[in-house]
């Protein structure tokens, strides 16, 4: 079975945003993780690093699941690739 | 009412039966928590008319259990999809409050708080190793184990590497990861039962376990979904009514997440405060002595032994001699036969109490400052940068563990593959972990709130004025709360107090000073997170050994009817075994339950990402490749988890086994990239997949694949 030139483009796209929401996350994670304690300016009340690690992060993960969903949901469509309404 | 949760057979799915069924299912779930939010109020107002409080916990108790058993009941099934499956028709939200209600254990739910409390900035590990995993779940697994779309984990590695080596390593895995998990819920659901009712550790034990069993028996995934869904509304009610009353009556704020900054700087500003108080230093004074004495005694523990021995029998004979008064003879006969029997039970009694002195002898009762991320200091001298060094490297260990660890649990995972779409599965993650965070992100909050109330109400307080909680706590259960007046002065200091984690949350309404019926609610909701993460648990089990060892290697021919019985069997088993396991109360929960994490980070995450990702990836690569990640975890573990260390017979100084100074409750951090790194060399030495299993990995890669 071949694939399409639309279809190979798909994957590539697909890869791309995995790429970069990953790095987000990578960043988010363990960059901010490691700096923490140089990180502790106050943020409402909060040591900065310490918002980060109970709120922050956990806000910004759901963000880059809930864009994937919807940019994938569209790649989808945008390269025929979406299930059909059966 | 069996058609209340889709009982017609399952024919092909289609848009408007899927929204009907949705619209359906948003009603009876509306009704079920009014429902349940009446049953409250209702026992709130018996409370108040004097109903006995052992009468609220049995009817807590019996309620919630005999609901998930109803649910159980009317969800019953012997179709092969709907058992395995759910019929693929559970809606994206639905999904996501289900696998929320899996995801969060007894340890979530009951634990977290008090290790928040006790370990300030690094319990965050957990929350956030526990929701960031959420992110690999959805980037690199769930949309294409969806669309691969057969029943287990087991399954795609069985059809991607091609072979029954792979699949049988992965249901080794999965049971052993899921067996593992399942004691550690066990055991919570007995602790649970026995502080709800009173009845003993065991008898909860079992009476927990007939709830989980009607449910997952009779109805398979698709009682086990609905019933979990169930669940996740009573524990999240659970957890937020006491936390929102808690931030109220501190801060007049009915939202705690927005608010408890503020308090989280109280707190910093007294802990600065409590650290140089002339009471505490006074307090950790005398532990420090003790710790000395102890000290001493250890360097000759027979002959210290026997010189207590001969000093307890002097004063009897002397109080005897004096005619002293009964009572006292009586205590000072006690102290003579609480000595430790031999010098090596001494050495055991002593090691552990100079331990606990010399935690008591440091500021702030052993804890680090709350906001303070990591031990030590990098700008201090060479001690103090290492402290900081190994803290932090521990912290991004544990957090890397329970991430790849939530990526790979199958029991998590094979909840994806009952949407109806690719699509859905995206969404459904989403879902997943928004239900998650609820309560992830206010878990901090509540350890703060407490801590705010333990050192303005609690510290500085007389004995006898301390409210009531604290005396009916500490008269429940010492381990959970005790108080002594160390340096004689009848003011509590917080070296005087020593604190149990699971405490936070189980004593949290009566800190708000909410009635007994919420205490009641909030022991529900605990129980229904155990139960819900057991069930989901067994039912992988007993799946892994019926579907893919029985149906898929041994007898490919037997009946959709056969497999299912088969199965049921099966699940009585393995629950009654792991509740055999738990009621012998092996080794600690935490590491129970974080050893599961690294197993199944280890064994599954690089099979099946690489599986997805990597074409080249070969079927002999990723059996060895599962095995080499699994044995280096369990020999990191076995070689530096004192229990697991006496499993072994493992001697010698754990020093010299440690790598990095990693904790073993992160040996994942090892076993994945060792698991990883033989997959890739492997493959690129073993001949290339056939073509066969090159398509189906296109499959898996677009939601619907036209052939041009």
């Amino acid at each position: 079975m071949e694939l399409t030139e639309s279809q190979r483009q798909y994957w590539r796209k697909n890869l791309n945003i995995t790429a970069v929401l990953l790095a987000i996350w990578f960043v988010v994670t363990f960059i901010v993780g490691y700096f923490a304690r140089d990180l502790n300016f106050s943020f409402f009340g909060w040591p900065f690093s310490f918002w980060m690690g109970a709120q922050g992060s956990l806000i910004i993960y759901v963000v880059i699941i809930g864009f994937y969903a919807r940019y994938m949901n569209n790649l989808d469509i945008e390269h025929g690739v979406q299930e059909s309404e059966e | 009412m069996a058609g209340m949760f889709g009982s017609e057979a399952s024919g092909p799915s289609n848009a408007a039966a899927n929204a009907a069924f949705k619209k359906n299912l948003n009603k009876v779930y509306t009704w079920y928590t009014g429902g349940f939010v009446l049953f409250v109020l209702v026992l709130a107002i018996l409370e108040q008319m004097g109903m006995p409080r052992s009468w609220i916990g049995f009817i807590f108790l019996l309620a919630t259990i005999g609901l998930y058993a109803g649910i159980g009941i009317m969800s019953r099934t012997t179709d092969a999809a709907e058992y395995y499956v759910a019929g693929r028709r559970v809606p994206a939200v639905y999904n996501g409050m289900a696998t929320g209600a899996d995801w969060m254990s007894a340890a979530s739910f009951i634990g977290m708080a008090g290790t928040l409390y006790l370990t300030g900035y690094g319990g965050l590990a957990f929350i956030m190793g526990w929701t960031g995993g959420y992110c690999l779940v959805a980037l690199f697994l769930a949309p294409y184990l969806r669309k691969f779309g057969q029943f287990t984990i087991p399954d795609f590695l069985g059809e991607r590497y091609g072979g029954n080596s792979a699949r049988f390593v992965g249901i080794l895995i999965a049971i052993l990861v899921s067996f593992v998990y399942v004691v550690a819920q066990i055991y919570g659901v007995g602790l649970i039962t026995a502080r709800l009712t009173g009845v003993a550790f065991e008898l909860g034990v079992f009476l927990g376990l007939g709830g989980i069993l009607v449910c997952s028996f009779l109805g398979g995934m698709r009682a086990v979904t609905w019933t979990q869904v169930a669940q996740y509304i009573i524990l999240i009610l659970a957890y937020m009514i006491p936390v929102v009353w808690l931030s109220v009556k501190q801060t007049s704020v009915p939202v705690p997440q927005l608010v408890y900054g503020y308090q989280l700087e109280k707190v910093t500003a007294k802990e600065k405060a409590l650290s140089t108080d002339v009471k505490e230093l006074e307090v950790r004074e005398i532990f420090k002595q003790r710790s000395a004495t102890l000290a001493e005694k250890l360097k000759d523990p027979a002959a210290a032994l026997a010189a207590d021995k001969a000093a307890a029998e002097a004063k009897v004979a002397e109080l005897k001699g004096a005619n002293a008064p009964a009572a006292e003879i009586a205590t000072a006969e006690n102290a003579l036969a609480a000595l430790p029997k031999d010098a090596a039970a001494a050495q055991k009694a002593w090691t552990a109490a100079k331990a606990s002195a010399d935690t008591k002898s440091r500021p702030l009762n052993g804890m680090t400052p709350h906001a303070q991320a990591y031990a030590g200091n990098p700008d201090g001298d060479a001690a103090a940068q290492k402290a900081f060094d190994t803290s932090r490297r521990n912290f991004l260990a544990l957090i890397f563990c329970l991430m790849v660890g939530t990526a790979a649990l199958p029991h998590i995972l094979m909840r994806y593959y009952t949407v109806p779409s690719v699509k859905e599965a995206r969404e459904s993650v989403t879902w997943s972990l928004f239900f998650i965070f609820l309560l992830y992100f206010t878990a901090p909050a509540l350890a703060i709130l407490v801590k705010f109330e333990v050192f303005n109400v609690l510290v500085g307080t007389p004995f006898d004025q301390l409210p009531a909680w604290v005396a009916s706590w500490a008269k429940v259960d010492p381990s959970l709360l005790s108080l002594t007046d160390i340096n004689k002065d009848g003011i509590l200091q917080l070296n005087e107090m020593t604190i149990g984690g699971d405490i936070i949350v189980l004593a949290t309404p009566e800190i708000g000073g909410l009635p007994y019926v919420i205490s009641g609610m909030v022991a529900a909701g605990g129980l229904a997170a155990a139960l819900s993460t057991a069930d989901g648990l067994l039912l992988t089990i007993a799946n892994a050994l019926s579907h893919d060892l029985y149906y898929k290697m041994i007898d490919p021919n037997a009946s959709t009817a056969r497999r299912v019985s088969i199965s049921k069997v099966l699940l009585l088993v393995v629950a009654l075994l792991a509740a055999y396991v738990a009621s012998l109360k092996v080794a600690d929960i935490l590491f129970l339950v974080s050893a599961a994490f690294s197993l199944a980070a280890a064994g599954f995450f690089p099979a099946l990402v690489l599986g997805i990702f990597w074409k080249r990836a070969t079927g002999p690569a990723a059996v060895l490749g599962m095995l080499a990640g699994v044995s280096v975890t369990l020999y990191y573990m076995a070689t530096t988890q004192p229990w697991m260390r006496g499993l072994f017979g493992v001697t010698g100084p754990i020093s010299d086994y440690m790598w990095w100074d990693i904790q073993p409750i992160s040996a994942g951090v090892f076993g994945v990239p060792v698991g990883m790194a033989v997959i890739i060399l492997v493959s690129l030495v073993t001949p290339a997949p056939s073509k066969k299993i090159q398509e189906l990995i296109e499959h898996v890669r677009y939601p619907n694949l036209k052939t041009s």
